[in-house]
């Protein structure tokens, strides 16, 4: 019995309850939050090595096999990436004790981070598609609360924009999860898998494949991403730094797992189309990124390049590629997380979210500037921080498979990526100094600690890639051999 | 208001407890027949929601000193405290089981830790029901 696969996210929906009662305590809540949510970083990790010696683990809910009941399903894969988010959200959530008023502390916050955090965690674990849309409706229900704490104007524009289209694209997910029913008869993913393949990948599975590719693009913000800066750059500085971390790599999550596991069959339309839209993103978030003035904005295009360049990965399929963009789906994590807190405390510091309002800074705030530099240096790829190894193996992939437009692609946008950050450095913390020492806010104490634990992280990460390739290797290999999966979900049925 | 609403008063004074009934029925046939905790739940949270449209919210809320949200709260943690217990009997997360008992005046009855589960859901939707009915009329 493998009870403890299901502890990811029913450990932060208890604790998140319980907040519920501890309203009116908003240091305590965020200190229990925090516990809460290193203590599900650690079994995950318990996870991740139990996963290494006996293969990939699954838990039956209520005792009911599959393909019958709903089950949780652990590989590295997504593992890796559990203990990745429950690491950047307990980051995150620090960085909210020491920033956030006491006022927001009060309005449910930390519970619906919680129950964000056992949404994201539950659609990686998760063996059954239609349990897979409960959890992304756990999360996206956090996600409408926590894009409207607060009270801005903009907000609610923003707000009203992503509730909709995500209605929409919700709606659009339990189409897609009807025709799939009426087609092959099952949900469960394995089950679904062995299937497709018995029967071949008909045109109208194909076309079911490409519905399930819309909702996930709108999930993960790949081409379909005109909603993502809007409402990633309008709510409170910690709110969007967990929705660049974590949202959009749900929706990568699900492009990853459906377009290996199950539809694997047809890749000249389905993953050329996968990398059409990847190198779409790539143009247009770079556009973006080095069009606006606005910080804030400019963090949240740069998600949107992260996202065309991890499903270039995707596209191109070969073990290197897939390697290379679980590297890299576990390096921005960190360091999308990282940026937005950054960027969030720049504009604290100087009231004003444009880049004209900025200027000298690094006199005032030295560590602030260098930190941001390492996050500028680890996006753009730079040994030896954490983004270097996904893109060269990404890079080398496309080489290899003769996929030259991506790779031009992706490496542009890398520049461009450096670009952007570069002019925030250039403008934000170089230049005449407008505020004197004396006049300076003064950084509250810890504030930057949050970040530097990221900064380590990224660090890290890019140091101890030999350490992580083990885990990474054992996901990729899962990933592109789905009979282990269907075998460890199907074959040994007790 | 001062419209003079007697009927609706006397009306939904029995209405309510038909529907209270009614509710508790679907709810307790719930795992072998059409019912359950949610459709219990959403049945009974329409009885509640009458209440508070035929007389004022002052009244009711003095009758019923309920706080909603905590209701719900409590029926997930209800939900999840009977998915958890089957953890500690070896046990499979959400493990249900049944037994047959002989009870004084039901005679042979069915017995199942279904219920409890069922139960914090009916919790949870009551909760959620009212609140959202509650947050929408007290808004100036």
């Amino acid at each position: 019995m493998n009870n403890i696969l299901v502890l990811p996210m029913l450990f932060p929906i208890i604790v998140g309850v319980v907040l519920i009662f501890l309203r009116t305590y908003g240091r305590i809540q965020a200190w229990i939050s925090i516990a809460s949510m290193a203590l599900t970083a650690g079994i995950s990790f318990y996870l991740l090595h139990t996963v290494q010696t006996d293969g990939i683990i699954r838990l039956d809910f209520g005792g009911w096999e599959p393909p019958f009941g709903i089950l949780f399903v652990a590989d590295s894969f997504s593992i890796l990436l559990v203990l990745t988010s429950s690491i950047v959200t307990a980051i995150c959530l620090s960085y909210a004790l020491i920033s956030t008023s006491k006022e927001l502390q009060t309005m449910y916050f930390y519970p619906t981070v919680l129950f964000l955090a056992a949404g994201v965690n539950g659609s990686f674990l998760t063996g059954d598609l239609f349990n897979l849309f409960v959890c992304f409706e756990v999360m996206l229900l956090s996600s409408y609360v926590l894009l409207t704490l607060g009270n801005s104007k903009r907000q609610l524009r923003e707000a009203i924009k992503y509730v909709s289209i995500n209605i929409v694209s919700s709606w659009f997910f339990l189409v897609a999860l009807a025709f799939l029913y009426g087609t092959v008869g099952t949900l469960n993913m394995a089950h679904v898998a062995e299937r497709v393949a018995e029967v071949g990948q008909t045109p109208l599975l194909t076309t079911i494949s490409i519905v399930f590719l819309v909702v996930f693009s709108l999930k993960a913000g790949l081409l379909l991403y005109f909603w993502l800066p809007g409402s990633y750059s309008s709510p409170q500085i910690v709110t969007s730094a967990l929705f660049g971390a974590l949202l959009t790599k749900v929706g990568i999550y699900a492009l990853f797992r459906i377009f290996s596991l199950i539809f694997y069959h047809q890749p000249e339309i389905t993953h050329t189309i996968i990398g059409i839209m990847a190198a779409l993103t790539l143009i247009g978030g770079s556009l973006g990124a080095i069009a606006f003035n606005d910080i804030r904005s400019i963090a949240a295009y740069n998600v949107v390049i992260a996202v065309g360049f991890m499903l270039v990965g995707l596209a191109i399929a070969t073990p290197a590629a897939i390697e290379g963009s679980i590297y890299y789906l576990i390096h921005d994590m960190v360091a999308k997380a990282l940026l937005f807190l950054l960027v969030g405390t720049m504009i604290t510091l100087s009231g004003t979210s444009k880049m004209a309002g900025m200027s000298g800074l690094m006199k005032n705030y030295p560590l602030l500037g260098w930190s941001f530099f390492i996050t500028m240096l680890s996006l753009a790829g730079i040994p030896p921080l954490s983004g270097f190894i996904g893109k060269v193996l990404i890079s080398s992939a496309a080489i290899d498979n003769g996929s030259y437009v991506l790779l031009t692609l992706a490496l542009l946008s890398s520049i461009l990526v450096l670009y952007s950050l570069l002019r925030i450095f250039k403008n934000c913390f170089w230049g005449e100094t407008i505020v004197s020492k004396e006049e300076q806010l003064p950084l509250r104490r810890g504030v930057l600690l949050p970040c530097l634990a990221l900064v380590v992280l990224t660090i890290g990460i890019g140091l101890g890639t030999e350490g992580l390739s083990l885990y990474v290797m054992d996901a990729a290999e899962t990933l592109l051999n789905p009979d282990m999966y269907i075998d460890a979900v199907l074959g040994t049925i007790q | 208001m001062n419209i003079n609403d007697v009927i609706l008063k006397t009306v939904s004074k029995a209405v309510v407890l038909i529907i209270l009934t009614f509710g508790i029925y679907l709810f307790l046939s719930g795992h072998n027949q059409p019912g359950g905790g949610f459709i219990g739940g959403l049945v009974i949270a329409s009885a509640f929601v009458l209440m508070f449209l035929s007389y004022d919210s002052e009244t009711v809320s003095d009758a019923l000193p309920i706080d909603f949200k905590k209701l719900s709260a409590f029926g997930v943690l209800l939900a999840m405290a009977s998915g958890i217990a089957p953890m500690f009997f070896g046990g499979a997360f959400l493990a249900q089981s049944f037994g047959y008992f002989d009870l004084p005046i039901f005679g042979k009855t069915e017995l199942a830790t279904v219920t409890i589960f069922e139960a914090g859901i009916a919790l949870t939707v009551i909760g959620v029901v009212v609140n959202i009915i509650l947050s929408i009329s007290e808004d100036e």
